[in-house]
């Protein structure tokens, strides 16, 4: 690819500091990228301790205070290593592309908010090494277990999100800045791309609650080591205070992780029925309404904390009506298959079982809403279930999803169809096995982030255990289809997609390092 | 591929030890007439998802089957209408509306825990449930009863594995029981499916809830909300029993407490106190500091060989009365008696390599635990 940048511009710097001096968004975006793979093997490395733990009932491999740090990191993790950073590294790569614009508007911002993220996870997982282990309270960290009861590497967790927080708000100004004033001429906000819009929204999201994030740790931190009792009921604070200002990052920090994927899938559909999206007006205004009512409803993970009866009926109905434009964006997914003319590519089929599994993890969310009915569910397995078929088959399956779609473009080579078939089938089935029988156990009364458990949800157990062994492995192809394409895929076309439009296929295959130097010509339609 | 893959998921059913018609699939019904209407809720939103996803689900597999370009289907150019935009956002509100007003009655019954006949207040301890009867006099500690052997895989698991406590609560059924909830330490939530009651147990406030239970039994359930490293082995029993049962039951515990108050007062010798101490033990240290003394560095520090229970016998008895919270070492003197105390420290200064030849009496814990 270097012949044709060099003849632009300057190319590449060579070797490693490439990598570290970088103002590039596409390089940003790979290290993005790559770094979120590397999290997600991590992330995932502590999902098979749990899993292996839980393979029978009885203490096996872990004792209980490391299953505990094992719950903890996971979350942690691949919330904020794997899943938020692989959607920064998509917007790194994909908004300059498809709004025409040649670079991110703050490149070196771009660099800094990039560079952050190694630094802080090396801290937070170094914790695994200190006394007393790493941070054991749940990634949720309710104090007091996260404050009095808490160990000693408390302060360095809250130190790394707060390095995490910076690098998340530092990415979405520049996402903002980006759209709003580098958008090609002529190119008005109701022409952006979905995948650009809902970025958009996600970014001022991720400006409105980090910052509460930032000071809910603070008041931890002055808990821990500062004598205040912000969450100490001894001192004249409130335990229950901590999770209402958490959750009101929390809440919204769930839907950061999906937005950008409807976005993604809002690209997909269109591309493989060779059919234009169904209602993108609605689906900006669903995506918009999604984003509001996310500031509403974060009291619905405290249903059981004893609030007054009017506060437990207005979270429930803001709750639910989220449904609304949530139903809004599956039906127009499905109004742009009808009457496509549809082919199964990889991309696709990551798209599709995004649109089914997510719809069940919406509709058991919708039940997760009913107050009375969450006395039953909350914090148990059938809660668990209902966030990972939101965030794996969700939010993950978006970002593979993505990748494939867009790997010809940046790479200039063809990833192996056959593969990607296979890599999809056996996700797709190890995510099922894994997570569906968690409905069941929940049901039956098995409560979340237990190392042992009664003997009646043994064999839901196993097979979740197993499905979870299937899953995890299965990503090792994705990670070696992703190399052999890299290094001896078959050459991309230029429109490796028949159906895909947009202006990220208009520039050469593979994308030359420099593109839009100057502006394109929007085509009128 | 789905109906191959439920073949699949069948198959690896049939092959796990428990046949498939002995699985739980779903919520128990429940023994209280608001279990009884939180399931029928449950129910209710479950058959309205399921009809929902077959109607999305269905469309989408048929326009997957009928316009795939490999049948030749031309692709249509539309791109938007809206009345079907605006009828696919009303008809969701609507049902969502229907789903509503069952559940708010339902709740506003829950929240009603007025006009109560009995009133028990659960306090949660890392890791024990404390019950109080108010205006009884009766209050007692309800730990865990599954022995280590089992959980460590060295002995056959029992049906009631993890499940079981030494001392249930016991209620009268068909009377209005209200359940005050707070903690000593972190915050724990009170769960027994049968009875539909979640609520979570926070330091320095109190919840309520209330039930009435429909049927004698044995009503189990766990802590529901991570309270730390034994968060799995704090279960709960509620026994529910008529109410001639109860009344003599809770007399049977009136006369228990009063003999162990007399038995503080009692001279205890040596055996005496090593052997109760053993117990007390293995009840309240052994899960931390090991049946053994070994412990598990570095977090919970081995008292085989260890300074404090070889050293000074004041120091020795406010580390355990006192705690270290930093440690996570609980505070003993507010969940155990004297002489539970005293006999599990002269446990302690006697086994093992310790043979301090020590004796803590029950006056000795007494006097410090007055004095703070």
């Amino acid at each position: 690819m270097s012949a044709h940048a060099e003849t632009l511009h300057h190319g590449p710097a060579k070797g490693f500091s490439r990598w570290i001096l970088t103002t590039n968004h596409k390089d940003i975006g790979t290290l993005y990228l790559v770094f979120s793979l590397i999290m997600l093997f991590i992330g995932g490395t502590m999902a098979f301790v749990i899993r292996a733990e839980l393979f029978q009932p009885g203490l096996q491999l872990v004792m209980p205070e490391f299953f505990n740090q094992m719950t903890t990191m996971h979350g942690l993790i691949m919330i904020f290593g794997a899943v938020m950073p692989a959607f920064v590294g998509l917007a790194n790569w994909q908004v300059p592309l498809m709004i025409g614009a040649p670079d991110m508007a703050l490149p070196r911002l771009n660099n800094f908010s990039f560079w952050i993220l190694p630094f802080a996870f090396t801290m937070l997982l170094s914790t695994l090494f200190m006394p007393g282990g790493a941070p054991n309270f749940g990634w949720t960290f309710y104090a007091p277990l996260s404050t009095t009861y808490a160990p000693p590497s408390v302060t360095f967790f809250v130190f790394a999100v707060h390095m995490m927080g910076i690098s998340s708000i530092l990415g979405a100004i520049n996402v903002i800045v980006t759209i709003f004033n580098m958008r090609a001429p002529g190119m008005k906000m109701m022409d952006l791309p979905l995948f650009v819009w809902t970025w958009l929204i996600t970014a001022f999201l991720l400006i409105a609650v980090m910052p509460v994030l930032a000071a809910v740790v603070t008041m931890v931190l002055m808990d821990v080591h500062f004598g205040t009792s912000f969450f100490s009921a001894a001192g004249g604070g409130d335990p229950v205070l901590f999770q209402h200002v958490f959750w009101f990052f929390a809440h919204p920090e769930v839907y950061i992780m999906v937005l950008p994927a409807f976005g993604v899938i809002s690209e997909i559909i269109p591309t493989f029925a060779r059919k234009p999206l169904f209602g993108y007006r609605a689906m900006v205004l669903a995506t918009a309404s999604i984003a509001f009512l996310s500031f509403i409803v974060w009291a619905h993970h405290m249903f059981t904390v004893g609030m007054p009866l009017a506060g437990e009926l207005f979270f429930m109905y803001t709750t639910m009506l989220i449904a609304v434009p949530t139903g809004v964006k599956v039906f127009n997914w499905i109004s742009t298959m009808f009457k496509g003319s549809m082919t199964f590519e990889t991309p696709m089929l990551f798209a599709i079982a995004f649109i089914v599994l997510f719809t069940i993890g919406g509709l058991s969310g919708l039940m997760l809403a009913i107050a009375p009915a969450d006395f039953q569910y909350h914090d148990t397995y059938f809660v668990v279930a209902h966030f990972h078929y939101v965030l794996v088959p969700g939010s993950v399956f978006g970002i593979i999803a993505g990748v494939y779609y867009w790997l010809p473009k940046w790479t200039g080579k063809m990833y192996d169809e056959k593969l990607g078939q296979w890599h999809f089938w056996l996700s797709f089935i190890g995510v099922n096995l894994t997570f569906f029988p968690m409905h069941f156990v929940g049901l039956a009364g098995m409560p979340r982030r237990i190392p042992d458990y009664a003997l009646q949800f043994a064999d839901f157990n196993m097979l979740t255990s197993l499905g979870a062994f299937l899953f995890g492995t299965t990503q090792l192809l994705f990670v070696y289809i992703l190399v052999k394409t890299v290094r001896s895929g078959k050459p991309a076309e230029q429109l490796p997609w028949e159906g895909a439009r947009g202006l990220e296929w208009s520039v050469p295959t593979p994308a030359p390092y420099h593109t839009f130097t100057t502006p394109p010509e929007l085509d009128k339609e | 591929m789905c109906r191959r893959l439920h073949l699949y998921c069948l198959a690896l059913v049939l092959l796990l030890p428990a046949p498939l018609w002995a699985l739980e699939f779903n919520m128990p019904v429940g023994v209280t007439d608001t279990s009884q209407s939180i399931f029928n809720l449950h129910m209710t939103i479950f058959y309205i998802c399921l009809a929902i996803a077959v109607v999305v689900f269905g469309v989408m597999l048929w326009s997957i089957y009928h316009h795939r370009k490999s049948r030749g289907h031309e692709a249509a150019q539309f791109h938007g209408n809206i009345l079907v935009e605006v009828i696919w956002t009303t008809i969701p509100f609507l049902i969502l509306v229907a789903i509503a007003i069952p559940s708010t009655i339902t709740l506003g019954d829950l929240y009603d825990a007025s006009e109560s006949d009995i009133d028990i207040q659960v306090t949660g301890h890392q890791w024990k449930w404390h019950y109080k009867y108010i205006g009884e006099d009766v209050d007692f500690f309800s730990v865990l009863a599954t022995p280590r052997e089992e959980i460590e895989n060295r002995k056959k698991k029992n049906p009631n594995y993890l499940l079981e406590v030494d001392n249930p609560v016991v209620v009268p059924v068909h009377k209005k029981i209200r359940f005050l909830f707070t903690s000593n330490d972190v915050i724990h939530a009170w769960w027994v499916p049968d009875l539909a009651i979640k609520k979570d147990a926070i330091p320095g406030f109190i919840n309520e809830s209330w039930t009435r239970i429909n049927e004698p039994g044995l009503y189990r359930g766990q802590c529901a909300e991570l309270c730390g490293k034994h968060h799995a082995f704090m279960p709960i029993e509620v026994k529910a029993v008529s109410e001639s049962e109860y009344e003599a039951w809770l007399a049977d515990q009136k006369a228990a407490q009063k003999a162990a108050m007399a038995a503080a007062d009692k001279d205890w010798s040596m055996d005496e106190l090593v052997k109760t101490g053993a117990g007390v033990y293995e009840k309240n240290c052994a899960a931390c500091h090991q049946a053994d003394g070994s412990g598990m560095p570095p977090t919970f520090p081995p008292l085989d060989g260890s300074s404090i229970v070889q050293g000074d016998k004041l120091e020795h008895m406010k580390v355990v009365v006192n705690g270290r919270v930093d440690k996570g070492m609980p505070a003993f003197g507010k969940q155990l008696t004297a002489v539970d105390i005293a006999a599990a420290i002269t446990y302690e200064r006697n086994s093992w390599s310790n043979k301090t030849g020590d004796m803590v009496t029950p006056a000795e814990v007494q006097d410090l635990m007055d004095k703070q």
